[in-house]
């Protein structure tokens, strides 16, 4: 049992540190601080300097991207990412389907695919869910049928985050509607431009339009864009589903923000001399927020300085499951200091409140989806009975 | 950066189980022991003392193993996992380790030497009615007079106190602080009544009448900082002991899961009960890993300057706050997914629960150390568990 990292791992991490502070533009840093949304600009000009220094894609195999890192040392590169506010590569591509290409895809799809997908020059969407298949994701109906060199696509994807950025979207489809439902599905890549193919966005409780409905009239798309074996696309997606879930609990975003929390309470006074801070129920909910926090960091930090390589440890689901219902406790604890300026949201910069509590309604409002996606939460809850317990 | 035992460490936790699973792998018989005095099995104590574990946080040179705060917590975790009811946290790591923080080479000698081969009980009479867990003493206080020092006032709850063979004793020292003392039996002036605590255990109301007592160490210092140190080792203990006996109610409540049949299907068919036993499961590796780390964080610290004693103290709250919750959410979650079977004596899971709830009260519980933590919000941005 040792709590330091070795000199070697120490050295790491500060170079690490060094490069993130240093080498991203700090408007775009200063926007992630705010809980602002990035422009499309601001996001691929970040993931190209991170691809420039072979630092986008790290997990790829080395010959695509990749670095022959430890889980560890991927950890530390993706918390001190967090703690300074350097927005994180595109996971459409970077986790998702940049590895299922380079796992299961043929060699002209990786030459075609994998330097433009770790560069951000194809911003790449994800065509899985449904209006009628969300976590019981198997039973998706957009059809894909064969017609000579080409597949016939029709169907409707649903929560298609930054569709609207689009240049590629990696599709479950149905191939054979014959089969057991795991068993009839293939993984197609798709390019945005063809005809029949519409995005639409779909307004949030939020107020943003972060997601779209993607509808597939007759697209015709050609068949070399199928990836691995026809009818397979479930084992795919399942390698895609399992990585999703490791990085999709950020704790070091969720640690910087309840440390600039204690901030913006310090900043609200209260009477003679006190703030927010010091108000003895406000510091209560903080100092338990922390000690989660910091439970599930070191359950994080459990998890990869003993994970066996490949496969997502049982206990990525603990960290997805409680990572998320962290993220959006802390989001409601700014609401909560925010208080009745919360309300100002759609007050513009001439406002007399405070930019963080103007947006901190929204942003709340908006993180309601964290239980949700990823596999909701009560799916992960499912997963650590029956694979953890047993049950 | 490991957070897995070494060797050495699984070997001495494979050795404690097999030790005690003699006396406790039939849960009945733990409690039968718990029914008689004195409330553990005195020939596990000797057997406990045999394998050195007695010892094991001591030097060498005063009878002990010369082991650190990992393999304390080892063995702790063994003893809450079968709920041991010997007086291992009471004895050896509370009043253990006052002597050891405290004593004269001598007395550290013969004390500790003592309580190592098992021939002395100790018992570390702190707690005062009235007073929340507090370092310091006030309710008894220490006389000098040209015949040596004698302590008034009563000590209450002393777990152990009754069965004890030497009493390790706070007092309030007139003009220099909280004092320590050893008390022996037979002193004047003593009374200990002694009962069961209602998970089984035991502890002990502890009358001193200006009885006489020796100082432990020099006499005249303020020794509150050196309990306060010692407490919060022994919560990190705590906090083992109780991770063994969550990861067994949980255990035993998978299996009842599994097993009971209702309705024709067994009870893991209905997802509200096997999404609870999940909430559970993130319970008991949360508290784990803070568990894991305090302990860690106690075993790197070596100088006891007043830092590393902060940072101590600090992860000993992290880890109290975090098992208190966890022991709290798993103990009630074991009795309810088991339903009436659970609020019966006779089977074990109760215990587990009972057990729980007196470690939480034993060394101060989530409310207490939140407000300690809550005290500290505002002395620091971000909470960075690696040095």
């Amino acid at each position: 049992m040792q709590l330091e990292l070795s000199p070697e791992d120490a050295a790491f991490r500060d170079e690490m540190r060094t490069f993130f502070t240093t080498k991203i533009p700090q408007e775009i840093r200063d926007a992630v601080a705010d809980r602002r949304e990035l422009t499309k600009e601001q996001l691929v000009t970040s993931q190209q300097i991170l691809n420039e220094h072979g630092l986008a894609v790290p997990h790829w195999p080395v010959e695509w991207g990749g670095r022959d890192w430890s889980a560890l040392r991927r950890h530390i590169w993706h918390e001190e990412m967090q703690r300074a506010c350097v927005p994180p590569p595109l996971a459409f591509n970077a986790s998702m389907v940049g590895p299922v290409i380079a796992t299961f895809g043929n060699r002209e799809q990786k030459e075609r695919f994998l330097a433009k997908t770790a560069n951000l020059d194809i911003w790449w969407s994800q065509g899985f869910s449904e209006p009628d298949a969300g976590s019981d994701l198997a039973s998706l109906r957009t059809s894909a049928v064969r017609d000579g060199d080409e597949f016939v696509v029709n169907g409707q994807k649903t929560w298609t985050t930054l569709g609207q950025y689009g240049d590629w979207i990696f599709c479950l489809v149905r191939t054979d509607p014959e089969a057991k439902k795991q068993r009839g599905i293939s993984f197609l890549l798709i390019d945005m431009t063809s005809p029949g193919l519409t995005v639409r966005p779909i307004e949030l409780i939020d107020g943003g339009h972060e997601v779209n409905e993607v509808w597939f009239e007759d697209v015709r798309v050609p068949a070399e864009n199928l990836v691995g074996e026809e009818n397979k696309g479930w084992d795919y997606a399942k390698f895609l589903l399992g990585n999703e879930r490791v990085g999709v609990a950020p704790v070091g975003a969720t640690k910087r923000v309840l440390a600039q929390a204690k901030e913006w309470a310090r900043s609200v006074p209260t009477g003679e001399g006190t703030t927010l801070l010091d108000d003895p129920l406000t510091a209560a909910r903080v100092a338990e927020l922390e000690n989660q926090l910091l439970a599930l960091e070191l359950t994080a930090l459990r998890v990869v300085a003993n994970s066996a390589d490949g496969k997502p440890h049982p206990a990525s689901s603990v960290l997805k499951l409680r990572g998320t219902e962290l993220q959006q406790a802390v989001s409601e604890l700014v609401l909560d200091l925010a208080g009745p300026d919360s309300l100002a949201s759609g007050a513009g910069d001439s406002s007399a409140l405070a930019d963080w509590a103007r947006r901190s309604a929204p942003v709340y409002l908006n993180l309601r989806k964290a239980s949700i996606y990823g596999g909701s939460n009560e799916v992960q809850r499912q997963i650590i009975a029956r694979t953890i317990l047993g049950l | 950066m490991d957070f897995t035992h070494d060797d050495e460490q699984q070997a001495l936790g494979e050795a404690v189980r097999g030790l005690l699973a003699r006396s406790y792998a039939d849960f009945e018989n733990r409690r039968r022991t718990v029914a008689d005095e004195p409330g553990f099995d005195e020939k596990t104590w000797a057997r406990l003392a045999e394998m050195g574990v007695l010892g094991l946080p001591f030097d060498e040179e005063y009878g002990g193993m010369g082991a650190g705060p990992v393999e304390v917590g080892v063995v702790a975790q063994e003893l809450g996992r079968v709920l041991a009811p010997e007086p291992f946290l009471a004895s050896v790591v509370l009043a253990g380790g006052v002597v050891a923080a405290a004593g004269t080479a001598q007395q550290k000698g013969e004390v500790l030497g003592d309580l190592a081969s098992g021939a002395s009980v100790l018992a570390f009479a702190h707690a005062e009615p009235g007073a929340r867990w507090v370092p310091s003493a006030a309710g008894v206080t220490a006389a000098e007079s040209a015949d040596g020092w004698t302590l008034s006032g009563v000590k209450e709850p002393v777990p152990h106190g009754a069965r004890a063979d030497l009493l390790v004793v706070s007092a309030a020292v007139p003009g220099s602080g909280t004092g320590l003392f050893l008390v022996s039996p037979g002193a004047t002036g003593l009374a200990r009544d002694g009962y069961r605590t209602f998970d089984g255990g035991r502890a002990a109301r502890v009358a001193l009448d200006a009885t006489p007592a020796v100082p432990l160490g020099e006499a005249g210092t303020d020794r509150t900082s050196t309990v306060a140190g010692v407490l919060d080792g022994a919560r990190i203990a705590a906090c083992n002991e109780a991770l063994g006996t969550m990861e067994v109610a949980l255990s035993t409540t998978s299996g009842y899961l599994k097993t009971r049949k209702q309705f024709g299907v067994p009870l893991s068919t209905f997802q509200s009960l096997t999404f609870r036993a999940a909430d559970m499961y993130v319970s008991l590796e949360m508290a784990r890993s803070v568990t894991l780390w305090a302990t860690m964080v106690l075993a790197a610290a070596s100088d006891g300057g007043p830092d590393e004693n902060r940072e101590v103290a600090e992860a000993a709250s992290r880890a109290a706050l975090q098992v208190s919750r966890a022991g709290r959410h798993i103990g009630q979650e074991a009795v309810q997914l088991h339903g009436g079977i659970a609020m019966t004596a006779e089977y074990s899971v109760g215990s587990y629960t009972s057990h729980l709830t007196a470690l939480d009260h034993l060394l101060g519980d989530g409310g207490f150390h939140l407000a300690r933590l809550a005290a500290a919000v505002g002395g620091h941005g971000e909470v960075d568990p690696l040095p």
